[in-house]
């Protein structure tokens, strides 16, 4: 934010304050804070239900929201679309990941890469090498139909996908979903790599054990508000998060 | 029927058929991409055709008017919004965009006399002055209702189409219009003669399939149309917005209809109405394809004009009761085999 103190030495990406969503009448979320810097992993985990695919799809633009939504120290109005955020660097891996079913691996990378191409750069081909190197079983598999791929490979696809957009922040939902633990493993030490570039990443997940390795902060998020929050480390070693996200082998 | 009658026939069902599945493919488009049942799809070949003709006679084409009051239409509604929004810096691009460029064109063809230009220039200016209807239409009547269901869609359609058709009459009247031949050219192949015309239908109708095939695989903005008709969700996570792609599929769409109308301009008469039979023969091979695959989409419009050939040399009366009917035992064989796929 352009007015902070310059105390403030790693850049606020993304502010959320007093947010709030609704599916009809029902409130979904309420009342939530939480905040993300450049180069930082923040984690939200919870149990299925709490709210957390919500929360993403509200940030990207796909739901409407109240309250305080910063984002790149700009104050988003309510009206903004999924295409401003898009166009401003925002990407979402959903948790359906939503992949071009009868494309090829290298069309859908190709696709994520859309907006910069319409925006005027030409740098596709290379970011598209640079994403092979990061998941080389995509550079095998790039002629294959993403709909034929297994589930790992998907995951690898949705990825590599938002990548193909240089993304600011990177919003993840549940990479680890239907994985065994050792792509597992594989696809966190991704998520740890990409800290370094400086990419900002909200990773939303029920691994609680996974995501609290690998992430700087977290938040728990339980029926539509954060009931906890503090540095991973912490709440790693909090009991309450111990009983309820780390017991019987890390699965709640 | 001796051979030399059936291949006659032939040459003039696969010569119409070539068309109709332009118009098929340009709906299988416009229904994947933004679920829109684009019934008038045959009006821009009607127009297409009578824009043609009508500059050929020397007369200023009353599409010149329909393009400016849409743009006209287009640039209010667009300044308002970018007013509201305090973009006033957009507002000189958007009224150049859509009043200056038709107004520019309306002064042009006054300026000239269109009939003493040449054929490819007089093409030019037709698809100049239709195919931007396809993009306007879209803004002003489905992009509001973008969200609505396919139903609703299908009533805008048709209001368009009548709206559409009404607007035809005023601007071309009653009577119907026929372009002199693009070629005299005949070509000798044993027995058969086979017409210069026909053939430059058929290659030029192959030239723009294969334009289309192209724009489809090879081009990051094809792509972006089919990844939309596959994933809505999914393309507007890439920035590929439901609107962007509207307007992409409805200029192809009004490509496709006003090129249809010029080449066909030459071998039917073409009348203010004509476009609706038209498309609705690309409609049926459309459905023989499902609304989804376009080669099947294409097969089936070749085969509704083979039928439509032969039928009118045996029962002409019947021609299109038979192309018709046909609909009847295609959506009988796809609704049997939509079943066994739920059973499997
Ligand atoms: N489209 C919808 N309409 C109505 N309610 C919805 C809708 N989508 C989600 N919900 C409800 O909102 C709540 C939060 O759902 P959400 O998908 O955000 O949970 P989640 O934390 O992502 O769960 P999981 O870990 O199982 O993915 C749930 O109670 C869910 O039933
Ligand atoms: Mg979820």
């Amino acid at each position: 934010m352009s007015a902070a103190p310059a105390a403030e030495e790693r850049s606020v990406v993304l502010e959320v304050g007093d947010l709030a969503v609704s599916y009809g009448k029902v409130e979904a979320l309420h009342g939530l804070s939480l905040r993300v810097h450049r180069g930082e992993i923040v984690t939200v985990i919870g149990p299925n239900g709490a709210g957390k695919t919500t929360l993403l799809a509200a940030l990207i633009g796909l739901l409407p929201l109240r309250g305080d939504l910063v984002y790149l120290g700009e104050r988003q109005s309510v009206g903004r679309s999924v295409e401003q955020l898009v166009r401003q660097g925002m990407t979402l891996v959903p948790e359906k990941r939503e992949l071009f079913a009868e494309m090829s691996v290298t069309d859908n990378l190709l696709l994520g890469a859309f907006d910069r191409y319409r925006a005027g750069h030409r740098d596709e081909l290379e970011t598209i090498d640079h994403v092979f190197d990061i998941f080389p079983r995509l550079m095998e598999r790039r002629q294959q139909l993403a709909g034929t791929l297994s589930g790992g490979e998907r995951q690898m696809l949705a990825m590599g996908r938002a990548l193909m957009a240089k993304p600011r922040l990177l919003l993840l939902d549940e990479p680890s979903l239907g994985l065994a633990p050792l792509v597992i493993k594989e696809i966190f030490r991704t998520i740890t790599g990409l800290r370094s570039t400086g990419v900002a990443i909200l990773l939303v997940e029920q691994n609680a054990r996974a995501a609290l390795q690998v992430a700087d902060y977290a938040y728990v998020l339980e029926t539509g508000s954060i009931s906890l929050e503090g540095p991973s480390a912490t709440l790693a070693s909090d009991t309450r998060v111990i009983e309820s996200y780390l017991g019987l082998g890390g699965r709640h | 029927m001796d051979l030399q009658i059936a291949l006659l026939l032939g040459q003039d069902g696969v010569t119409n058929g070539a068309i109709y599945a332009l118009l098929a493919l340009a709906l299988v488009l416009v229904f994947a991409v933004t679920r829109v049942i684009f019934i008038p799809q045959g009006e821009f070949v009607a127009f297409g055709a009578l824009t043609l003709a009508s500059l050929q006679a020397g007369k200023l084409p009353g599409t010149v008017w329909l393009l400016l009051a849409m743009g006209t239409a287009i640039g209010l509604i667009e300044c308002t919004t970018a007013v509201r929004a305090r973009r006033f810096h957009r507002l000189p691009l958007i009224i150049l965009i859509n009043c200056g460029a038709p107004l520019l064109l309306a002064a042009s063809l006054l300026a000239v006399s269109p009939a003493s230009l040449p054929l490819l220039v007089q093409v030019l200016l037709t698809l100049m002055l239709v195919v931007p209807l396809g993009p306007m239409l879209y803004r002003l009547a489905y992009q509001p209702v973008a969200e609505a269901s396919v139903l609703a869609l299908l009533i805008v359609s048709v209001a368009v189409h009548v709206t559409l058709t009404g607007i035809g009459l005023l601007f071309f009247g009653a009577e119907g219009s026929r372009t002199p031949a693009f070629t005299d050219a005949n070509f000798a192949v044993g027995d058969v003669v086979l017409q210069g015309q026909t053939l430059l239908v058929i290659v030029a109708s192959a030239l723009l399939i294969v334009a289309l095939y192209l724009f489809f695989e090879r081009t990051l903005y094809g792509k972006a149309l089919r990844a939309t008709a596959m994933n809505r969700t999914g393309a507007r996570l890439m920035g590929i917005s439901g609107d962007l792609a509207g307007l992409l599929s409805f200029t192809l769409a009004g490509a496709i209809g006003a090129f249809s109308g010029v080449l066909i301009s030459p071998i039917t008469t073409v009348y203010y109405d004509s476009g609706f039979l038209i498309g609705l023969k690309g409609f049926v091979g459309a459905i023989i394809g499902g609304l989804a695959s376009y080669p099947a989409a294409a097969a089936g419009a070749v085969l509704v004009g083979l039928l439509e050939a032969y039928s009118s040399y045996w029962a002409s009366a019947f021609k299109e009761v038979i192309v018709f009917t046909l609909i009847i035992p295609v959506l009988l064989w796809r609704s049997l085999k939509t079943r066994h796929v739920e059973e499997a």
